[in-house]
């Protein structure tokens, strides 16, 4: 079995984003960029199944400028063998991620999609379903524990009442939570191998997609500086607050 | 010139800064008040290669350059100088046993360093002999196929914890030219230590007297040929000056951290200490100190990987520059901090009395000065 593995470049989680003065984005000129924590854990675990003999191959692909070609090599450090970078400079939404990954699967043919929840620059959470949905396979969203079975796949899932646990049957697509494994460090080692494993490049127009976007930002904006707040005298005047004020209590 | 790492350089930052932050600094204080030496995290760090970072891949290390070493011990030191300090020697030792090792000595030690199973401390200095190294007593007489050594070796970092020790030991007569090096395992009768000693800083790694009385090893656990060992021990000291001025960058650089939030957050006169000129120079100075304590560090990196002539006064520059500049720029954060940097509270004393032996060992600061200026002199 193959094993596809989406991975977004996004800002690194430390960096304390800034607001584009002209409020079309956020600043990434000159900030650090990493690979998107939830395709982390996404490469671990398809690493993971490949260990345990599960699946043969893990490919990484990702989508974007020519420097996501580096968060491939990051994959390619921690254990992926081979990695696909669909160049493009157009700011791709989920749909068109989506469809530019739907024409890789077929093209590849893996038996399992593992990919992040969301990425943490947009939070969209939707690039997986919809993979799911174009392609017609089963779903496994916010994975917390993956079990490979004969021509399936367990996947249990945190939702808002605890956990539940779908058997899917392959090929399926899998989106990854925090808690499903501690990705980890790439080896000195490994870095120096991943720079002799191969890239293949292609672009939106190769795989027939049009990746034009359907949805129009109007503006980005910084959330509002938290004020000073203020100090109650008693809990009758914090409940009043609560009710009245905040309108968080009945 | 091109002063940018390559892709794969950051890389190995990244894992190194990850690695430092996640699995250090948060017991670095603790190593530090409790003398823990922190063999488990060792191993750690060995599963990501960075035990035998000098060690071929053919012998299962991970073959990186000088430059990549010392970016990996900038970032580890970032969070215990004291340790990454440790792990330094361990992989100079890794690479005397590469490099100058016959296939057996490599074969039976190098699998057990590559992953910190086998701990190796390097041995030079005696009770009389420190600066003047060459003069060093400790006696390797030849009995039979044996060396029998007798004598005492000072301030052995990983004393009485290592499993192996290379030793440098006089087989012949006066001078640099009657020293070679013998590998001594642990456990080998007549092989003893002295207590551990009580010091300043660097307290995550035990310090102590390795002491031979009558011990007994194979001739064929010499390194190299008979009278090589003081070659190759100051060979090996040019690498490792690289690796502990790295190490004092990585002190250096936490302490500028350290200083700029304390700046930014502590104030007095009604505004922020950081909006003193006073204050404000000082950091200026500092983040210079350290970007030219930097560079000249990874130029003699560079000129080990590139073999320079020059190579041995650049690493003796390269030390004597980055741990003078990065010893300051410590204090200087522990100024910026007034009272608070002298708690042990807050971390940056700890870095004072970790990076002050770097001024000192591996040659002190004036043999450096001594090196440098024999060659100026020979030109």
């Amino acid at each position: 079995m193959k094993i596809l593995v989406p991975v977004k470049r996004v800002v690194d989680f430390n960096v304390k984003v800034r607001v584009k003065s002209d409020q079309s984005g956020v600043e990434t000129a000159n900030v650090k960029m990493s690979m998107n924590p939830f395709d982390e854990i996404a490469v671990e675990e398809a690493v993971r199944i490949k260990e345990a003999g599960a699946a043969e191959e893990v490919v990484a692909v990702s989508l974007g400028v020519p420097q996501a070609a580096e968060t491939i090599r990051t994959a390619l450090a921690m254990g992926a063998d081979r990695g696909i970078l669909v160049k493009t400079e157009e700011a791709l939404e989920p749909l068109a991620v989506a469809k530019l990954l739907k024409a890789i699967v077929e093209r590849e043919a893996p038996g399992l999609v593992i990919l992040g929840k969301q990425a943490i620059d947009d939070d969209s959470n939707q690039t997986g379903q919809m993979l799911a949905a174009l392609l017609g396979w089963p779903q496994g969203t916010f994975a917390s524990k993956v079990v490979l079975q004969d021509g399936f796949v367990e996947v249990t899932r945190e939702v808002d009442g605890g956990l539940e646990t779908l058997k899917l049957k392959r090929p399926a697509v899998i989106t990854t939570d925090l808690r499903l494994n501690e990705p980890r460090y790439a080896s000195l080692p490994s870095i120096m191998k991943a720079k002799k494993k191969p890239i293949e490049e292609l672009t939106p127009g190769a795989l027939g997609v049009d990746v034009a976007p359907r949805l129009e930002v109007l503006k980005v904006t910084e959330p509002p500086k938290r004020t000073a707040g203020v100090r109650v005298n008693s809990v009758a005047e914090l409940v009043d607050k609560l009710r009245n004020e905040a309108k968080v209590l009945p | 010139m091109d002063f940018r790492l390559s892709e794969e350089q950051r890389a190995i930052v990244e894992v190194a800064r990850s690695f430092a932050h996640n699995e250090m600094a948060p017991h670095a204080a603790t190593w530090d008040e409790q003398s823990i030496f922190p063999v488990d995290t060792l191993k750690a760090a060995a599963r990501l290669g960075m035990a035998a970072m000098f060690v071929p891949e053919a012998d299962g290390g991970s073959g990186l350059g000088r430059l990549e070493a010392a970016l990996v011990f900038e970032q580890l030191a970032r969070a215990c100088p004291s340790t990454a300090a440790f792990l330094s020697i361990h992989n100079m030792v890794g690479w005397m046993i590469a490099t100058h090792g016959t296939a057996e000595q490599k074969a039976r030690h190098l699998p057990g360093m590559v992953t910190m199973d086998t701990v190796a401390s390097y041995c030079l200095t005696e009770p009389g002999a420190g600066s003047d190294a060459a003069s060093l007593r400790t006696r390797a007489a030849a009995e039979g196929a044996d060396y029998v050594l007798d004598g005492e070796k000072a301030f052995i970092s990983g004393g009485s914890v290592s499993d192996l020790y290379a030793v440098m030991a006089r087989t012949g007569g006066e001078g640099a030219g009657g020293i070679s090096c013998i590998l001594v395992e642990k456990g080998t009768p007549g092989l003893g230590f002295g207590k551990p000693e009580r010091k300043l800083g660097w307290h995550s790694q035990p310090t102590a007297a390795v002491v031979f009385d009558g011990c007994r090893v194979p001739q064929a656990n010499r390194l190299g040929d008979e009278g090589e060992g003081f070659r190759i021990a100051m060979r090996a000291l040019d690498g490792g000056r690289v690796n502990i001025a790295a190490c004092s960058l990585g002190g250096a650089a936490a302490c500028l951290d350290l200083a700029l939030a304390h700046a930014k957050e502590r104030r007095q006169f009604g505004r922020a200490i950081a909006d003193f000129q006073a204050i404000r120079f000082t950091l200026a100075d500092m983040a210079t100190d350290l970007e030219a304590a930097r560079l000249m560090t990874w130029r003699a990196a560079a000129a080990l990987d590139a073999d320079d002539p020059e190579k041995t006064k650049l690493c003796a520059m390269a030390k004597r520059l980055a741990t003078d500049l990065c010893f300051d720029i410590c204090n200087m954060a522990l100024q910026i901090h007034g009272g608070y940097g002298y708690l042990r509270d807050f971390p940056v004393e700890r870095y004072v009395r970790d990076l002050r032996v770097h001024q000192i060992l591996e040659g002190t600061n004036e043999i450096m000065r001594v090196i440098i200026a024999r060659r100026l002199l020979a030109e």
